[in-house]
């Protein structure tokens, strides 16, 4: 176990078992993990007391525009940790969005965990219904259940988690309290003993056709993306910073370079990309 | 004539019931929880009034004058 570098008031988060904060030591990591969640849940609070860093928490005026990251060992496995800037959507509408969306849309995540408040559910399971629509691979952290407690409410972790389809751990973050079993879910989830099985809106059937003229030629386009029906929805939906990515090349393959033949014309895209 | 957010006083508070906007603004306003049926607090205004803090959803959220005349609400006395 390594030597605890926090000096938060309530003292050092213990967490039992075979764990290890890497501070920035993060190269050759098997398991990258994030952080998302709205502003104030709780996020960085969690990141240092797994990495064992120490950024700025609360409510301070620079806020996390940029992501840290840090890296753990717990078990036989090395994650990387980042930790994304607060938000209350992935619509790209500012910066905070634009880092947080990019970053799990296509920063080959291995698990998403969405830090959630607690006393503030119907606020936070927003973001969380957009996280879902991305990616399968999510675990809700249910923090700050000190304060929801405190405040006369009970949630109900297995119901929430049967009605998500996906784990939710309740936690108090700055206490240290269940992290154990956060980082075992985890583990569960990122090597697929665990799998999922989100819960996604029903698209009303006319845009539901849409989505699926659509999902050919973004799959041929963006083989390397593994979230196509997301990228259609927001195409139909009139999204510019997709609509841009999408024409300045920004989503293609960088292994591979450039997929998109200059003079090649797919009538269904040009079409979404005009409404 | 109904109300918009914007006409509110300080410290009033008032249910949602419409926002007269479309696409992504609309739902952007959404994300930040100003959905039809919440109860929304003014906490305070800037100097003219613009930006304008409320409460909203257990959380304070400033929006432009412009934006709270396009939110609908109906006063709580
Ligand atoms: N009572 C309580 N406070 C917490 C808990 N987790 C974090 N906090 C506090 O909540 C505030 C916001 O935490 P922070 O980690 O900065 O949130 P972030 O904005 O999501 O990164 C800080 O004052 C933390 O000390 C918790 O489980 N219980
Ligand atoms: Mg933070």
């Amino acid at each position: 176990m390594a030597g605890c570098q926090c000096t938060q008031a309530a003292g050092c988060p213990t967490v039992s078992g075979n764990f290890t904060r890497l501070g920035i030591n993060i190269d050759n990591y098997d398991f990258l993990i994030a952080l998302a969640g709205n502003p104030n849940t709780g996020k960085t609070t969690l990141f240092n007391a797994l990495s064992g860093l120490r950024q700025h928490t609360g409510n301070w005026p620079g806020k996390t525009v940029v992501r840290s990251e840090g890296a753990f060992r717990h078990h036989e496995y090395k994650y990387k940790v980042v930790d994304l800037p607060g938000t209350y959507s992935l619509l790209s509408t500012s910066e905070d969005e634009e880092i947080a969306r990019d970053f799990i849309l296509f920063g080959n995540l291995d698990c998403v965990v969405v830090v959630v408040d607690a006393t503030a559910l119907e606020r936070n399971l927003n973001l969380v219904l957009q996280v879902l629509e991305i990616t399968d691979r999510v675990v809700v952290a249910l923090n700050l259940m000190d304060e929801a407690e405190r405040k006369g409410l009970y949630v109900d972790a297995r119901k929430l988690s049967r009605e998500l389809g996906v784990p939710v751990v309740p936690m108090v973050a700055r206490e240290g309290k269940g992290i154990d079993q956060l980082l075992q879910t985890v583990e569960d989830v990122v090597t697929g003993r665990l799998s999922t099985r989100p819960r996604r809106i029903d698209l009303d059937p006319q845009i539901e056709e849409a989505v699926q003229q659509l999902l050919p030629h973004l799959k041929n386009l963006y083989p390397h993306l593994s979230n196509h029906r997301w990228l259609a929805m927001r195409l139909l939906e009139g999204d510019r910073s997709i609509e841009d990515a999408i024409r300045n090349d920004a989503l293609a393959d960088p292994e591979t370079g450039s997929t998109v033949p200059a003079d090649e014309e797919i009538p269904e895209l040009e079409a979404a990309l005009e409404v | 004539m109904p109300a918009s957010l914007a006409d509110l006083d300080t410290g009033q508070k008032a249910r949602i019931l419409d926002l007269r906007l479309q696409g992504l603004e609309r739902r952007r306003l959404m994300d930040l929880g100003f959905t039809p049926g919440t109860e929304v607090e003014v906490v305070m205004k800037a100097a003219f009034g613009d930006p304008i803090a409320y409460m909203v959803r257990n959380t304070k959220i400033a929006l432009r004058k412009q934006q709270a005349e396009q939110i609908i609400v109906e006063p709580i006395s």
